[in-house]
């Protein structure tokens, strides 16, 4: 329809410049000036067209720049996006001590992974509990078992497939803070989540 | 035997009778330790009630370090006074000269061909009687690359018994063991029981196994992998041990041979969480925790053969783990969470009659972990949770009576020795977490591994000969 209209435009154009080119010569001068006017006015005519036959492709090229700038910008919006949810993912929760139960600020930090894995249906994580030094080494495995598996379950409640989630324990064998003091044992009481497949390129939920 | 040895026998009978008949509800604690801090209460470590013993000095440079290994050996057993002859081994007190000339006076030597031998044989009993030596040992070079132990009875002037052994070479890496073993058969020989110096303790150190005789000396990486390890155990026949390895999360249990080294996996485990693996004492089955998203509970395997596993517990809400067997294997103790904090339960070996074993008060004792029975199947040692540090506590599997072991730092994991009296565990009275040796009977207390990090000790059986190579 656009097309079409513009096509009627130009045909309206031509007879209008036909007109125009008709109007002003009842009585020509002589055939020599009037040959001159009308060499000289092909001349401007095709000039201009050729200005805008140049301007219409300096035109169409900075579309092209455009869209590639686009896609270029869209594809590290992506990437900025895969490292955000990854980020997300990977926010730790803690536990006080000797406990296996979901702090209440904790929820909020599954919640965003329970939106992240909504959002990516092809990926998989594992869920590691760890512990302070202060237990029993080997209870410590229980102990961070129950850990994983608290978070887990969480998650699972939320609508998660249990499939897409591992859990395991490394009790106090993989402490992340080196200290002997509570700052230290707080940061090492943790559930750490890691992206076992499927975490190539991931969508902000 | 002598009147002093005699009275002291009973002084000590007496105080433990009276301990016993305490409040029991007053912990009765027995770490006599080289750091001195505070009052403690128990039996106290005196010196000279226990029969002497004089470890004669050689003169063969060869068996010098036979007899300094024997010495500490029999140190080390805690059964006797070991007498240190006035001037220190330069003086002679020897009525004859051993090996110089056959005694004059004929002997009492019991049929063995060595001259030498003979010859230790005629002691100036009095003279040692009046050192306070019950017992007088002699070390000496016989014919045919032999050395010969002789175990004089100061009081009876007698020989008590004589040995004839064909020690390794000093290099021979069989050499320790076999030296660790002649000093078990003199104890046997002076008082008819069993010792524990040919024996080695397991343990973990920065996610790797180590072996480490029970003097201290000669500690070997036993671990090959670069996995992180914990957790080991024994066989009771000393031939192998079990541990377990972290294998991407899982936890995988290995059963490895002492004398090859080589090791096999446990077939059925390695999907999980599986940890700390325990041998039936018929060394049949393999009794482990395995923690899955139900939590955590015992089963056992067949490990030679990977089959016939068989789950023992089912805790839904709570945990079950660390096994350890009674020594008849009729029953195991673990550690269930069944009441809250973990606590030490019972049970029999396929699983039925589960009960508690060692009592607690609700709401104030501490979580109890790390069982161990002990080899004569009396007592279970375990850790306690008191006042936010750990201390090694003893149950009395008769009475159902708990008694505190240590009080100095945190103490944690103890392993029982053969002999049921001596107890390796992790401590970190000295500044650092380190493996110490506690004589449960005197109280009396040694580093074993002066080493930072050294943790989940297994104090091994006696050992069989064919062990020397490896560990």
């Amino acid at each position: 329809m656009k097309r079409l209209s513009l096509l009627l435009l130009s045909g309206l154009a031509v007879a209008a410049v036909a007109a125009c080119g008709g109007g002003p010569k009842p009585e020509p001068p002589g055939p020599v000036t009037a040959n001159t006017d009308s060499i000289a006015e092909a001349q401007r005519l095709e000039a201009e067209r050729q200005a805008r036959e140049a301007a219409a492709a300096k035109e169409r090229e900075e579309a092209e720049r455009r869209r590639q700038q686009q896609i270029a910008d869209s594809l590290a919006a992506l990437g900025k996006s895969t490292e955000a949810v990854r980020a997300l993912l990977g926010t730790m929760i803690h536990f006080d001590y000797d406990k296996a139960i979901i702090r209440g600020g904790d929820a909020s930090v599954l919640d965003q992974k329970v939106a992240i894995l909504q959002a990516n249906p092809g990926l998989r994580i594992r869920i590691s509990g760890h512990c302070d030094e202060r237990g029993s080494d080997e209870y410590n495995l229980a102990l961070g078992n129950r850990r994983a598996t608290a978070a887990k379950q969480y998650v699972v409640s939320h609508g998660i497939d249990a499939g897409r989630i591992e859990t395991v324990s490394y009790g106090e064998e993989r402490p992340l803070a080196s200290g002997h003091d509570e700052e230290a044992w707080a940061q090492n009481r943790r559930d750490e989540f890691e992206i076992l497949s499927g975490g190539e390129n991931l969508k902000q939920p | 035997m002598t009147g002093a040895w005699r009275s002291g026998g009973l002084a000590v009978g007496v105080s433990a009778a009276l301990l016993t008949a305490g409040p029991p509800d007053r912990l009765t604690a027995q770490d006599t330790s080289a750091i001195d801090r505070g009052v403690r209460v128990g039996i106290i470590y005196r010196p000279g009630v226990r029969p002497g013993m004089v470890l004669l000095p050689v003169h063969a440079p060869a068996l010098d370090s036979v007899r300094a290994i024997m010495t500490r050996d029999l140190d080390y057993s805690d059964r006797f006074e070991l007498i240190t002859l006035p001037g220190g081994d330069s003086i002679r007190v020897t009525a004859a000269a051993p090996g110089a000339r056959p005694p004059a006076a004929g002997g009492t030597g019991r049929g063995t061909g060595g001259g030498g031998a003979a010859a230790a044989t005629t002691l100036n009993y009095p003279l040692y009687q009046a050192l306070g030596a019950d017992f007088a040992v002699a070390v000496l070079p016989a014919s045919g690359d032999s050395t010969i132990v002789t175990v004089h009875d100061v009081a009876a002037g007698g020989v008590r018994r004589e040995l004839r052994v064909h020690l390794p070479a000093l290099k021979d890496p069989a050499f320790r063991l076999a030296v660790h073993q002649l000093a078990d058969r003199v104890l046997e020989a002076a008082l008819g029981a069993g010792g524990t110096a040919a024996t080695r303790v397991l343990f973990v150190m920065e996610g790797k196994v180590y072996a480490i005789d029970q003097d201290g000396a000669d500690q070997k990486l036993v671990s090959s992998s670069d996995h992180q390890a914990m957790s080991p155990a024994w066989a009771r026949d000393g031939r192998r041990f079990a541990y377990m390895e972290f294998w991407e999360g899982h936890g995988r249990l290995f059963v490895q041979e002492v004398a090859s080294g080589k090791r096999a996996p446990v077939a059925t485990t390695g999907q999980a969480l599986d940890f700390t693996p325990a041998f039936s004492p018929d060394g049949k089955t393999l009794a482990f925790s395995r923690a899955t998203e139900e939590g955590t509970d015992l089963y056992t395997v067949n490990f030679k053969d990977g089959c016939c596993l068989q789950r023992l517990t089912v805790g839904r809400f709570y945990d079950n783990l660390s096994p350890t067997y009674s020594p008849d294997g009729q029953r195991i103790a673990f550690v269930s969470t069944r009441a809250g904090l973990p606590q030490i339960y019972a049970m029999a070996a396929d699983g039925t009659d589960q009960q508690l074993f060692a009592p607690f008060d609700y709401g104030a004792t501490g979580s109890s972990n790390a069982p161990e029975w002990s080899p004569d199947g009396q007592t279970v040692a375990f850790h306690r949770d008191v006042g936010g540090t750990l201390q090694v506590f003893v149950l009395d599997v008769r009475t159902r009576a708990v008694r505190q072991l240590t009080s100095v730092g945190r103490n944690e994991d103890p392993t029982w020795a053969p002999d049921s009296r001596h107890m390796a565990f992790v401590s970190d009275r000295s500044g650092y977490r380190q493996l110490w040796i506690i004589d449960v009977e005197t109280g009396r207390i040694r580093p074993l591994l002066q080493k930072s990090g050294a943790r989940l000790p297994a104090w091994s059986p006696r050992l069989p000969e064919t062990a020397s190579s490896t560990p």
